[in-house]
């Protein structure tokens, strides 16, 4: 589903964000990326999303090379992946339907089909009486599951969230992690950026550790890859 | 999940995929165009103040050329009472002067010739000019028979009196000829001018105009930028993330076009009163004209490809700014 191959990316200002990467991550599997901030997390997530495209190297997305990828084609890319944040980046100006309803809009899918998929994705979380509220009516835990479902919602085959137990407890932390795993049982691809080591040592996936935009070897690979 | 695999190459699944497409696009530009109503009527002081602003900005050029319009209808019935006065050559006498004037009565282009003996001149301008005593001197009346012209009702453009003008100083029997009406002329001339004036004033205001909705829309996408980077990153296309604000465009500048419908309506209602009692008084059945169907048409259209073009130009500029991060 993900492969690197000795992938390198410079910022424009000449930071070297993620060094001679080698990676492969196969189709539905589910992984975290660990590191310090500024280790290279969210460059990783943002280079197979195409909101940077790397300098070096090549990567391949569900069988599609990203240098082959023009930047037209870069949205239709998209559809194919649901995001997950650490602040949840709900829009505060519309219901919670909306917001979980916003990548069949985008993907221009009928009403009925929409509210099928929206209400099935909101009950998956456990969020379905609250479809209509305001998003800033909710907890942040709640939040953070409406985010999920509007992550969700489009069935992506690659699941990619970066940070996205951030702002949790570790009791909510852990729910939104097991969320994932659900979504992982059922063929979606998951790579979660985190660098709560303790939560997701115990989630008992592969994890993938970067330090200084290099990555660290198997370094603390457990479980099942 | 996705639905751009490989077509099957066969007729009627390629006519389904373009079905498919059209109705996909078809229903986003419906939801856009909801949306973006939506989005105005939901913040409605401030996007009225904008839309009020346009509006205004529409009215006054449209204003100004009705009061033109009034001020040509107004001027048509005037030139067709343009006189011409023929002075003869003192040698023509009376009898030819008659002549002359009942040949030229079946000219199609004039009305009537009317017949000013010299002697009758003499009278009159005894009468007016006060040089009775001086006349007396000369003894001799120095006065040509007059013949005074009117055009034919056929006849309304300054352009074609003037032809008329030239072919009647072309007869041998006459000395010279001219308008008694050069005021008619330069008024068209003054009324040219103020024509010109609109047309500068109505561009100016439409680059007002423009500029009002492009920063207008300009503000909404940088309002809107958590929204934008959001629905880049879930796959939106450039036009998708444009379409709102092409409809905010459009919706200020049909707004603008009706309040600018609605002002000069008004006003020209709160005008009628007092021009009729001036008509009146000039014994004229003068109506004020208001703004025909076609007028309110071009007005409205005026208005939307404004708002169009100002928000197109904006979105252009400033959605590429946006990036996801």
């Amino acid at each position: 589903m993900i492969r690197f191959t000795n992938v390198h990316m410079t910022y424009a200002g000449g930071n070297e964000a993620l060094k001679n990467i080698n990676l492969h991550i196969a189709q539905g599997a589910m992984a975290f990326v660990s590191g310090r901030s500024g280790a290279g997390k969210s460059t990783l997530l943002r280079l197979i999303a195409l909101i940077d495209r790397h300098t070096r190297g090549q990567i391949i997305i569900n069988g599609q090379n990203l240098e082959r990828v023009r930047d037209q084609r870069i949205p239709l890319f998209r559809r194919n992946i649901g995001f997950m944040f650490q602040d949840h980046r709900l829009l505060v100006d519309r219901t919670v339907f909306d917001n979980v309803a916003l990548p069949l809009v985008i993907a221009g899918y009928r009403y009925q089909d929409v509210r099928k998929r929206v209400q099935a994705a909101l009950d998956k979380v456990g969020l379905l009486h609250k479809a209509n509220s305001n998003p800033v009516a909710l907890s942040g835990g709640e939040q953070q599951r409406v985010g999920v479902a509007r992550a969700v919602v489009h069935r992506p085959a690659l699941l990619l969230a970066d940070e996205p137990t951030g702002n949790l407890d570790p009791a909510l932390s852990w729910d939104t992690m097991k969320l994932f795993e659900q979504f992982n049982q059922v063929g979606v691809t998951v790579l979660i950026a985190s660098h709560d080591l303790d939560l997701i040592k115990r989630m008992h996936k592969r994890i993938i550790t970067l330090r200084q935009g290099r990555l660290l070897t198997n370094a603390a690979d457990i479980g099942q890859s | 999940m996705r639905t751009g695999q490989k077509k099957s190459s066969s007729r009627s699944s390629l006519m389904d995929e373009i079905k498919r497409r059209f109705s996909t696009w078809a229903l986003q530009h419906a939801q856009a165009f909801v949306f973006s109503l939506g989005q105005l009527i939901r913040n409605p002081f401030g996007n009225l103040l904008t839309v009020a602003v346009i509006g205004i900005s529409l009215a006054l050029p449209t204003g100004f050329y009705i009061l033109l319009e009034n001020a040509r209808q107004v001027v048509t019935g005037w030139d067709s009472s343009v006189q011409i006065t023929l002075f003869l050559k003192y040698e023509i006498d009376d009898d030819s002067a008659q002549g002359l004037a009942h040949r030229l009565e079946q000219d199609p282009a004039i009305a009537m010739a009317g017949f000013i003996s010299k002697a009758e001149a003499l009278a009159e301008y005894q009468r007016l000019s006060g040089f009775e005593e001086a006349l007396r001197v000369l003894g001799e009346n120095p006065l040509p028979s007059v013949l005074v012209i009117r055009p034919g009702v056929t006849i309304a453009t300054p352009d074609e009196n003037e032809q008329l003008l030239a072919r009647l100083r072309q007869l041998p029997e006459v000395d010279s000829a001219q308008f008694d009406r050069q005021w008619v002329k330069r008024l068209f001339a003054l009324l040219d001018i103020i024509k010109r004036f609109v047309i500068i004033l109505s561009s100016l205001l439409a680059i007002a105009v423009l500029l009002i909705i492009g920063n207008t829309i300009r503000l909404a996408i940088y309002n809107k930028r958590q929204e934008i980077e959001i629905t880049k990153l879930f796959g939106a296309t450039d036009a998708f993330i444009q379409r709102p604000f092409l409809y905010s465009g459009f919706w200020y500048g049909a707004g603008g076009g009706l309040i600018a419908w609605l002002l000069i309506t008004i006003s020209l209602r709160l005008l009628m009163q007092p021009v009729s009692v001036l008509s009146e008084l000039y014994a004229s059945d003068f109506q004020l004209i208001s703004l025909s169907a076609k007028n309110i048409l071009s007005l409205m259209t005026c208005g939307v490809t404004l708002g169009l073009l100002g928000s197109w130009v904006s979105v252009h500029k400033h959605l590429r700014e946006i990036d996801p991060s």
